[in-house]
């Protein structure tokens, strides 16, 4: 027996064992879980003899996920490009102004009260106003998306330009160092974690915004995202494909969440806490 | 960054750096943080403020650092005001950046490029012995390594003055005692004049050849102590009996601020 084998007493032993069950049942767990309950839908549809029109089977909505595609393809790819462009106006528009707040205080006292009424108001009910004066359905939809999103980001980045330690804003003043460069090299590094907590936050509020706002606006033709997709196959009882596109939103939903996640942790894994393994 | 043996000349030659003269500072109009303060900064000094809390030990850092005004009296700089180093009681690093770029951020500031100053920080950091750890995380070091960090900070671009609040109250004695020895070590390769705040009379003997020594409410000045002893200074000294007098000595002269007997 070498000498890390003996060394090896019952709970370094225990706890091998149960980082290894961990990470197997991490993955597994919520893989059988889903495999159990689609198996389980499946059998209520079939036992139950429920016609297509009510409850598609499973297998009937994957089905017509793939029949569909050439119909519900261009419809994600359009709900996806109006979520992608107001998350990138909310980032601009979130730390813009959370960065002119944080450079003059007039200004926040000015334009806060503002941001809250919008993020207050629920986005349905300013929708159909927004679509009367918004001739351009897509501008108007994006309006929608961002006016959910940018909060979030807005108020995040807000408190963490905020959260400076006091002893190195000393520092940078004893420095004689320039707002600027308070900004540049103290705040925004600061703010950064802050600011990536909004974002993944807002990322699920845009997707959400830009459906919301589709099924608000409802004309078909051109340019159609999932949403309208989903209010047309329910006027013609296509329950399969409503359930085939709300399949596609939550996926999109699941994607863009994980893509903001590991964004965050390539920005944050050498040095934040939140980023951090314990050792042991 | 040049490193000179240059020796602080004795006690009493030296030339004046700067005067806290007859400062009073008041917050908000009623409570006396420091009252009637005069002290003579001379180039070399190492100087240890040493009282009870509230004796106004770091107002008076603040005042000198310039991050705040005096209510009365002025702090007047012999030759124009000079350029400041400081290390706060905790490390104050920031954590996103590595330890080199912690160290530069003081050229940063001044708009020196990292390539035209990258010497310098590499003698600061070896000079606390911690050139391994240039491109380490401020959370990949340890208590009194981050403070190492710190003062590398405070040192990298040779200034004049260097203030210390508290540097060391934070961190276990085994550490703190290296820490003493090393900064005693640094300080005569720099040169530099050092104020040292701490509520602790074995660091203030052991450091400083001037001890002010202060009262609390309102805070001020009680009386100053020379402790003429040579540098450097090593653990022979820690054990002497010179060191165990000056102690007694510099802790009567705490006592009797604090208005209590020994």
């Amino acid at each position: 027996m070498s000498l890390v084998e003996t060394l090896r007493d019952a709970d370094e032993i225990a706890r091998a064992r149960a980082r290894r069950r961990e990470k197997i049942a991490r993955w597994a767990l919520p893989a059988l879980t889903v495999a159990l309950m689609i198996l389980l839908w499946d059998r209520i549809a079939v036992w139950n003899a429920i016609p297509h029109y009510i409850l598609p089977a499973p297998g009937l909505v994957a089905e017509t996920l793939v029949k569909d595609f050439p119909i519900l393809g261009p419809a994600l790819l359009v709900t996806l490009q109006i979520t992608l462009a107001a998350l990138a106006v909310a980032v601009i528009g979130g730390v813009g102004l959370a960065v002119l707040f944080s450079l003059s205080r007039w200004a926040e006292m000015c334009f806060y009260p503002f941001a809250v009424v919008l993020q207050v108001t629920p986005v349905v009910s300013i929708a159909p106003l927004i679509f009367i004066y918004v001739d351009n359905r897509i501008v108007g939809l994006l309006l929608c998306a961002w006016l959910v999103a940018f909060f979030p980001i807005l108020s995040n980045t807000t408190l963490g330009l905020n959260s400076t330690d006091h002893n190195l804003r000393d520092l940078y003043k004893i420095y004689g160092a320039t707002r600027w460069q308070r900004l540049r090299y103290l705040q925004l590094p600061t703010a950064l974690p802050y600011f990536l907590g909004g974002l993944r936050i807002a990322g699920g509020l845009s997707l959400i915004g830009a459906v919301v706002a589709e099924y608000v606006a409802g004309t078909g033709g051109i340019g159609s995202g999932l949403a309208f997709r989903i209010l047309e196959a329910g006027y013609r009882l296509n329950i399969p494909r409503m359930f085939a596109a709300l399949a596609l939103i939550a996926l999109t939903g699941v994607v863009i969440f994980a893509v903001l996640s590991l964004v965050t942790h390539l920005l944050l894994h050498k040095w934040h806490e939140s980023a951090l393994k314990r050792e042991i | 960054m040049v490193v000179t043996w240059r020796r602080p000349k004795p006690l009493g030659e030296r030339p004046k750096l700067m005067e806290i003269a007859g400062v009073d500072k008041v917050f908000g109009g009623d409570v006396v943080a420091l009252q009637e303060m005069n002290l003579v900064v001379n180039e070399g000094d190492f100087i240890s403020l040493l009282g009870p809390s509230g004796c106004g030990k770091s107002t008076a850092l603040r005042l000198i650092a310039g991050l705040m005004h005096p209510t009365r009296g002025q702090i007047a700089w012999a030759g124009g005001e000079a350029e400041i180093g400081v290390v706060f009681q905790e490390p104050t690093l920031m954590p996103w950046a590595t330890v080199e770029q912690n160290v530069y951020l003081p050229f940063r500031l001044k708009g020196r490029s990292f390539a035209e100053v990258a010497q310098d920080i590499h003698l600061a950091l070896k000079l606390v012995g911690l050139e391994a750890f240039a491109k380490s995380y401020p959370r990949e070091l340890s208590g009194g390594m981050k403070m190492r960090v710190s003062i590398a900070r405070a040192m990298v671009t040779r200034p004049k003055l260097i203030l210390m609040d508290e540097p060391f109250a934070a961190l276990d004695e085994i550490t703190r005692h290296k820490l003493n020895k090393d900064l005693l070590e640094l300080k005569e390769k720099i040169a530099s004049t050092v104020i040292f705040v701490t509520h602790s009379v074995f660091e203030s003997v052991f450091l400083s050849d001037r001890i002010v020594v202060m009262a609390a409410r309102p805070g001020r000045v009680a009386t100053e102590l020379t402790v003429d002893a040579p540098y450097p200074r090593g653990e022979a000294f820690r054990t002497s009996a010179e060191y165990a007098a000056l102690c007694r000595t510099a802790s009567d002269a705490l006592h009797a601020a604090m208005g209590e007997t020994a």
